[in-house]
């Protein structure tokens, strides 16, 4: 999928949970992809933080590395 | 009216409801009822049927006929019992010979003045005025002929007291002559629509009823049916009798129109359907329809209907009729064949909110079962999908909250982002009737909408809001609630999350969410939205109705939390007159959501995640099941353009028309291998289909629709599909080419099901239908009979959930190139795309879509009224006709998209709800300009 569009849907999220500490965001914007995101698109979301991290938020690049680390299906924290 | 047929008692005045109670005798039998009940009520009670003409029971009684006249002993003359209220110890004669002789009196007048055409009239069998001269005993008319309004000549001349008969609108007709001024239609006008489009004009003989323009289709009359429903005589006759006769049988079904879900009579003769009459029994609405559910169903047996399945090898190719299982057994191939070639998760599909639940069952449950995937999505991803994640999120569970009954115990009604006089007619009668007698409403709406003025009808405040701004609104109204010390206290701390709160109160009482530091923003002066918001806090039972202008914006599901928070932080949750109520769209996008149409959840809202519900539904279905959310739309047509999504199974919606930036839409379509469209017709997205499935219409099926208060109705099958197979069937058929193997013979079994594995339809039965009518999820041990309201002892997520709605500004803004911005809504007589209504009468209320534009905006370009203006945005443009309004502001402009011509959705852009991806229609900058170019001509699909 296109990148820049994947880029601004995951920053529109970063965005809506800016008010909170900044990791605390990004374990929300995690948890927001894990729930609704298909795996093509996390995996997009995953080639993007690698490789073009700049269209990136901060809080998304942190998302997308937890994602990563967890790789699993698990519940998302609230 | 037809009780002799269909049996649909009349009690003749409206019921009452009271603590206190009377005992009468009425014919020497004892009857309690109510106190403030009339006696003619309290007799139908006992059966007895005291004669009426101007009585029924859907309106209040004037006492005008004369004929309901009964004797009290103790008193003296002869009251009307319509009028007469029921008193403890009254004894109540209904036939004496003084009774008798009145009323024969009374008749003979009537009659004296009324053609005696029975034979041929319309009517006939189905009058109350020949069923009330035949019970009387009517023998003789002493009077000789002279003045009257029914013959169109006399003595040579032409009678001045004539009136002919009115057959503009398409579905009715008013015949003066045939009126007996009984004031039925006026009040029904009055008090169930509360239009006031009728009146009695003159006095006495020269009484006539009037709707104060030249004809009906040129007054304020918005064909609700309600007069002709109420019109005991043939004066207000449907056109559907005229022409076939009256029918012989009723079938009670529901409405597949709007998410208010009413009850109709569906009256056949044969497998001919005559007319729909709406049901008294119906708990949605309560005897009331609107001019679709009521008029608009012509497109059933519209000649553009295709009833044989369609295959091509390629969308350029013509199409090839095929017998079902050769369609069936081109799309398996095809299916399987892009799953082998690019993967299980290269196909899916959509379920329809026009189908029924268990439509919307068995299609997700093979997209789960036998695609392999969760690559299921609905169209409430276009509308409400923000509202299942808002409410979600912080009540813990996707649905309204209330029973449309609630509305009558409302004491100030915030409507934001909806058009209920147009998008769900019935409520906004019932909402309009709670407002004359007194409720305040508040309008957050961008336009003036018809609630906002009208007859008999204030809103105590227009907010009329830029558009995408909500949640700057809610905020500052929020703000306004807890600085001024207007919470529940006591609300908040035993029902919510208490540190939430904390968080939350801080967060909207800072000064930069004030209304006086956001008026700016919004366009809404502060003093407006202080007013408001303390109105709403203190003013008794608050309730919340919205609609798309709140969902479908980038910050959709914010503003639906911004909703929730506004009703906990002031105690207006959990009992009848309040709640958080959203005016779902379709006829049953409610059941498709609860049927597991998104693809993050199973039914009942389990998400995919959620190992327990897998491991039940593999042991159900005895497959394994993904534990990984499929795609949504609008990520469907994104993964075609890179090839990774190749095939979809599209179920009643028409992507290409009702989905935003029609040209990427067409260009994920056009990348696909396999597009099965399932439809009634060849609709917009059928142009890039490959097998087109003939679908059936809610006459044509079992089922059920549950509609936007969580009510589970039934749809009963009034004669045979069209094209052969129920839309359920047709699914089976497809699933089971592809190596299902599913035997439902019917669709109750589709119901136990569903019933098994869902808990909020766990008692749910179609007995328990017949038997209770309709019952609202839940619907289980805990609540046997449903849940008319929810959350009334505590959330269903347990403590309620306030969140922090920071207001962020849609990335779609205005500029010198594109200065406006577009809203978007529909029309009363119109429905979505127009699928169903522009191939019905209706077409004679909006023959097309039109752009509304303010004056100031339009004399900014030299734009006069009709003109062919080009509509331009960055996604697209488009032309149509303007029409001059002050009801947008400046800098907005507005129309709908009913037709495909208007390609209003080539306009709008792909930005989207930050959380479901819903798109944001509401909001799109444009340029408006004058063009050389030929008008829209709007033609069939």
């Amino acid at each position: 999928m296109q990148a820049e569009k994947l880029a601004r849907m995951a920053n529109q999220i970063a965005t809506a949970f800016a008010h909170l500490p900044a990791a605390r965001a990004a374990e929300r914007v995690a948890g927001h992809i894990r729930d609704f995101w298909d795996p093509r698109m996390r995996a997009g979301l995953a080639r993007i933080a690698a490789e073009q991290p700049e269209i990136l938020s901060p809080t998304v690049v942190e998302a997308s590395r937890q994602l990563e680390t967890a790789a699993g299906t698990g519940p998302s924290p609230q | 009216m037809k009780d002799f047929i269909l049996p649909d008692p009349d009690f003749g005045t409206p019921a009452r409801t009271s603590a206190a109670t009377v005992t009468l005798t009425v014919d020497g039998q004892p009857v309690t009822v109510p106190a403030g009940t009339s006696v003619m009520r309290a007799a139908a009670e006992l059966g007895i049927d005291i004669p009426k003409l101007c009585a029924t029971d859907s309106v209040e009684p004037i006492g005008s006929c004369r004929l309901c006249m009964v004797e009290i002993e103790g008193r003296r003359g002869t009251p009307a019992s319509c009028t007469t209220p029921a008193e403890d110890g009254m004894q109540v004669h209904t036939q004496t010979d003084q009774l008798a002789k009145l009323r024969r009196g009374v008749m003979e007048l009537y009659i004296s003045d009324h053609p005696l055409d029975c034979l041929t009239c319309a009517a006939n069998g189905d009058c109350r005025l020949q069923d009330m001269a035949g019970a009387v005993g009517l023998r003789d008319v002493r009077y000789a002929p002279g003045a009257n309004h029914h013959q169109p000549r006399q003595n040579g001349e032409a009678n001045p007291r004539y009136i002919p008969q009115d057959e503009t609108n398409p579905y009715f007709t008013y015949d003066p002559a045939k009126c007996i001024a009984c004031y039925r239609c006026v009040r029904a006008c009055e008090e169930v629509q509360g239009t006031f489009a009728l009146t009695l004009e003159r006095r006495g003989f020269e009484a006539r009823i009037s709707t104060g323009a030249a004809d009906f289709l040129s007054s304020d009359c918005v064909s609700c049916g309600a007069c002709v429903q109420a019109c005991p005589t043939a004066t207000l006759q449907e056109k559907a009798v005229i022409d076939q006769g009256t029918p012989d049988r009723a079938v009670l079904t529901t409405c597949a129109y709007c998410g208010v879900g009413c009850t109709f009579r569906a009256e056949m003769k044969g497998d001919q359907l005559v007319r729909m009459v709406p049901a008294k029994e119906g708990k949605a609405n309560r005897g009331h329809s609107c001019v679709k559910g009521r008029f608009a169903w012509g497109y059933v047996n519209h000649p553009d209907r295709v009833l044989t399945p369609l295959i091509r090898a390629r969308i350029t190719d013509p199409w090839r009729e095929v017998s079902w299982d050769e369609a069936f057994a081109f799309t398996a191939e095809r299916f399987r064949a892009i799953q082998a070639a690019h993967g299980t998760g290269a196909i899916g599909g959509i379920t329809s909110s026009r189908c029924t639940n268990e439509e919307t069952f068995l299609v997700q449950k093979m997209i789960r079962t036998v695609f392999g995937n969760n690559n299921i999505d609905t169209c409430a991803r276009v509308c409400h999908s923000p509202t299942g994640y808002g409410l979600k999120t912080t009540f813990g569970t996707s649905a309204g909250t209330q029973d449309f009954d609630s509305v009558a115990h409302a004491d100030v009604v915030l409507v934001i982002g909806a058009n209920p006089t147009d998008g769900h007619p019935v409520f906004a009668a019932r909402l309009k009737k709670r407002l004359r007698q007194g409720a305040k409403l508040i309008v957050a709406d961008p336009r003036r909408i018809d609630l906002v003025q009208g007859p008999h009808l204030r809103a105590a405040h227009h907010l009329p809001l830029r558009p995408g701004t909500n949640v700057a609104l809610l905020t500052a109204m929020a703000h306004v609630i807890v600085t001024e010390g207007l919470t529940d206290a006591a609300f908040i701390a035993a029902r919510c999350d208490g540190d939430a709160y904390a968080d939350w109160a801080g967060f909207v009482a800072q000064d930069h969410l004030s209304p006086e530091a956001t008026a700016d923003l919004t366009g809404v002066p502060a003093a407006d939205v202080r007013a408001a918001a303390r109105l709403f806090a203190t003013g008794g039972n608050g309730a919340i109705y919205y609609g798309l202008g709140v969902t479908e914006h980038s910050q959709g599901s914010t503003t639906v939390m911004a909703i929730a928070n506004l009703a906990m932080a002031t105690g207006n949750i959990g009992r009848p007159g309040v709640g958080v109520n959203p005016l779902r769209g379709q006829n049953n996008v409610q059941g498709s959501c609860d049927m597991g149409s998104f693809p993050h959840e199973f039914p009942g809202y389990r998400h995919v995640h959620d190992a327990d519900t897998r491991t039940m539904l593999e042991s159900a279905w005895g497959v394994p099941l993904s534990g990984a959310p499929g795609l949504r739309i609008p990520n469907m047509l994104d993964a075609a353009l890179d090839g990774s999504f190749r095939g979809i199974y599209i179920q009643g919606e028409d992507l290409a028309q009702s989905d935003p930036n029609t040209n990427h839409v067409a260009a994920g379509l056009s990348a696909m291998d396999c597009v099965v469209v399932h439809d009634l017709f060849l609709n917009e997205t059928a142009r890039f289909a490959h097998v087109f499935l003939p679908g059936s219409t809610f006459l044509e099926k079992d089922g059920t629709f549950t509609n936007a208060e969580r009510r589970i109705n039934r749809v009963r099958r009034v004669m045979a599909p069209k094209a052969g197979l129920a839309d359920w069937q047709v699914t089976q058929g497809l699933a089971n080419a592809m190596g299902a193997g599913w035997d439902y013979p019917h669709p109750e079994r589709i119901m136990a099901e569903i019933a098994a594995t869902t808990p909020a339809f766990a008692n749910v039965t179609y007995d328990l239908l017949e038997r209770e009518g309709s019952v609202q999820w839940p619907c289980n041990d805990a609540a046997p009979l449903g849940t008319p309201v929810m959350h009334a002892e505590g959330f269903v997520r347990g403590k309620g959930l306030f969140v922090i709605t920071d207001y962020v500004a849609t990335d779609e803004r205005t500029g010198p190139r594109f200065p406006l911005l577009l809203t978007t809504g529909r029309v009363l007589s119109q429905y979505n795309v127009g699928t169903q209504t522009r191939r019905t009468a209706n077409t004679v209320w909006h023959a097309e879509d039109r752009l509304e534009i303010h004056p100031h905006d339009a004399e900014q370009r030299g734009i006069a009224e009709g003109d062919t203006v080009r509509l331009a945005s960055r996604a697209g443009e488009t032309t149509l006709r303007a029409t001059i309004t002050d009801r947008v502001a400046p800098g907005v402009v507005y129309t709908t998209f009913h037709h495909p011509d208007s390609r209003a959705n080539v306009v709008t852009t792909d930005n989207s709800d930050w959380a479901t991806n819903c798109p944001e229609y509401k909001v799109t900058a444009v340029q408006v300009s004058r063009t050389n170019a030929a008008p829209v001509e709007t033609a069939a699909e």
